[in-house]
């Protein structure tokens, strides 16, 4: 086993789904009696976990598409005209629509220095970009209110300018910012490491110039290792409760994104109407899951061709 | 190193002043507010009854539920893994479901199943649990949010375990048992604690999932990320950042353990070969 520093791990999570074709091999080559376990043991094991799969993460899923639908269809779709809640709608898909592609460029820029080139605090930079997954959602909602808030460090200054940034759309686009930005990178840097750079330098010495050779080789290469850090992105975007819900003072119509309106409904014991909302977004978390399956499958592939292809 | 390939001032540039911004400046300033005033205040509103008992219950629920989801993580990774079975792909698909799905989603959908007239609340209540507005509840969401993280960090490792060893261990004489306890299980041990500490860790800072099945009551149910959250609302700034301070510091140390597993796997590798 290779020594891997921790920052890897999400690296590890990520591309987890790429290891499915070595157990599928494993198991097609049938293994010995020896290293099996009997049939009591082996069937124990698979209910004891298809059992915890089931209550613990099918089970709400499953419990958010019947609560919503608990009082007839007319009352579901009825949700989704409701201003309050179509307001939320436009604002989670501003706040994406800034905050990923942002991010997509924050990512490939970080990755490229990362894997291309050795520098001093480096390992900073890496420690730097793991640090959402670690922070708590509140914290980082907490961090820009400290900065942008009326009693924070600029908040003086801001009011002076007249600009608002806590409370307002700003500060979720920058709450959310944060939460979403080390998933592109983490995406890249393990895939753009493994690729090497052989292929970037051939095509410098054929001629080609810096941002040709970005176009034209690196980025067919890490196309699906983007796209897949692009749709964790934005599905965390969409659905960031914690950070956003401390930065954005809970305007109705005005500062709620689809999370925060959720939570409104919620607690205004509008229930149906809350779990048909929440029916939306998981749909987005179940296409975002299978959308990341395919895109797995894509990067297994294209990497088993470019190993078998002569160079 | 010789750099060749074109992009390094400009890629490292933009790197640097976007984590400057959006990490470091936010940073330095919740370090300034929480040092603004005196040390005895700050130490006072760090360490105040209230504010210990959240972080007990936000680190007690945290390790129960990243142990509980190291058991049965580590069982789901075993049978994806080594099993074939009928919906086997479904579930390594769903597995990340946590990871994708909401956590305010996740809370309203949890808080209904639990509460006492919800589809598993109901069926608690006949023998007197209450698992919704309850300890138990906060347990039961973290249960939720940290289980893909055992599962991801065991997998790649139960793959690339030879099965010649395996196979050894059996010639040797071994039992299966005897070879999952002295074989496989020492070797994916590494693996299995950082799965944990990875689900404690996110645990500990989880806010969106728990405040709806919480109850939120000061001294019971009440985690340190509400605390957080009460203290803006009453725009005690300095009382906030005091306490993330703590769960900060807190992040780190956890960042710190997981570290530690690494070296330690990587040095007990190194002297068995």
């Amino acid at each position: 086993m290779v020594e891997r520093p921790a920052d890897e791990h999400y690296a590890l999570i990520f591309m987890a789904g790429a290891i499915q074709d070595l157990t599928t091999a494993r198991q097609s080559a049938r293994p010995r009696r020896a290293t099996e376990e009997g049939p009591l043991a082996r069937w124990t094991l698979i209910l004891l976990s298809v059992g915890f799969f089931s209550a613990f993460l099918l089970l709400p899923l499953v419990a958010v598409f019947a609560e919503g639908l608990r009082r007839g269809a007319a009352l579901y779709f009825k949700t989704f005209t409701d201003p309050m809640v179509l307001s939320a709608i436009k604002l989670t898909l501003l706040t994406a629509a800034i905050a990923v592609p942002a991010n997509t460029l924050f990512g490939v820029a970080a990755a490229w220095a990362i894997t291309r080139f050795e520098f001093r605090g480096k390992q900073f930079l890496s420690t730097l970009i793991d640090l959402p997954l670690w922070v708590s959602p509140v914290i980082a909602g907490l961090l820009y209110v400290l900065l942008f808030g009326s009693q924070g460090v600029l908040g003086p200054w801001l009011q002076a300018h007249h600009w608002r940034i806590i409370y307002a759309t700003p500060g979720i686009v920058i709450a959310t910012v944060f939460v979403t930005f080390p998933f592109v990178a983490r995406g890249l840097i393990p895939l753009m490491q493994a690729q090497g750079v052989a292929e970037e330098e051939a095509a410098l010495t054929l001629g080609a110039r810096g941002w040709q050779v970005f176009q034209r080789v690196t980025l067919p290469k890490i196309k699906w290792g983007l796209l897949y850090g692009v749709i964790l992105a934005n599905a965390r975007a969409m659905g960031e409760f914690g950070a956003v819900s401390v930065v954005s003072g809970h305007i109705s119509g005005l500062t709620n994104t689809v999370p925060l309106q959720i939570e409104i409904l919620y607690n205004e014991y509008a229930f149906a109407a809350a779990f048909a909302l929440a029916s939306l977004l998981s749909l987005l978390a179940l296409v975002t899951l299978g959308v990341k399956s395919y895109v797995e499958w894509r990067a297994r592939q294209q990497s088993e061709q470019s190993q078998i292809s002569p160079l | 190193m010789k750099r060749i390939l074109p992009g390094f001032p400009l890629t490292l540039g933009f790197s640097v002043v976007y984590m400057t911004l959006i990490v470091l400046i936010p940073f330095a300033a919740l370090a300034a507010k929480a040092f603004s005033g005196s040390w005895e205040h700050l130490w006072a509103v760090v360490t105040s009854p209230r504010v210990v008992a959240s972080y007990k219950l936000s680190f007690g629920a945290a390790l129960l539920a990243s142990l509980m989801n190291g058991l049965f993580g580590f069982i789901t990774a075993w049978v994806l893994t080594r099993y074939r079975f009928p919906g086997r792909k479904i579930i390594d698909g769903l597995v990340d479901l946590p990871f994708a799905l909401p956590t305010a989603v996740a809370g309203i959908a949890l808080t209904a199943l639990y509460a006492p007239k919800g589809w598993v609340g109901s069926l608690l209540a006949k023998v007197g649990i209450a698992a919704a507005f309850n300890r138990l509840g906060i347990v039961l969401a973290l249960v939720f949010i940290g289980f893909p993280f055992v599962v991801r960090t065991l997998q790649p490792v139960l793959v690339a375990l030879s099965e010649e060893v395996e196979e050894a261990a059996a010639l040797l004489g071994a039992t299966r048992f005897q070879t999952f306890r002295r074989v496989i299980f020492p070797a994916a041990l590494p693996a299995l604690l950082t799965g944990i500490t990875l689900s404690f860790g996110r645990g500990v800072g989880e806010y969106g999932s728990i405040v709806f099945i919480s109850g939120n009551l000061p001294f019971k149910t009440e985690i340190t990320p509400l605390l957080i959250v009460g203290k803006l609302e009453q725009y005690d700034y300095q009382g906030a950042a005091g306490i993330g301070l703590v769960m900060l510091l807190a992040s780190f140390g956890i960042l710190g353990l997981v570290n530690a597993v690494q070296w330690w796997s990587a040095r007990r590798m190194n002297i068995t070969h």
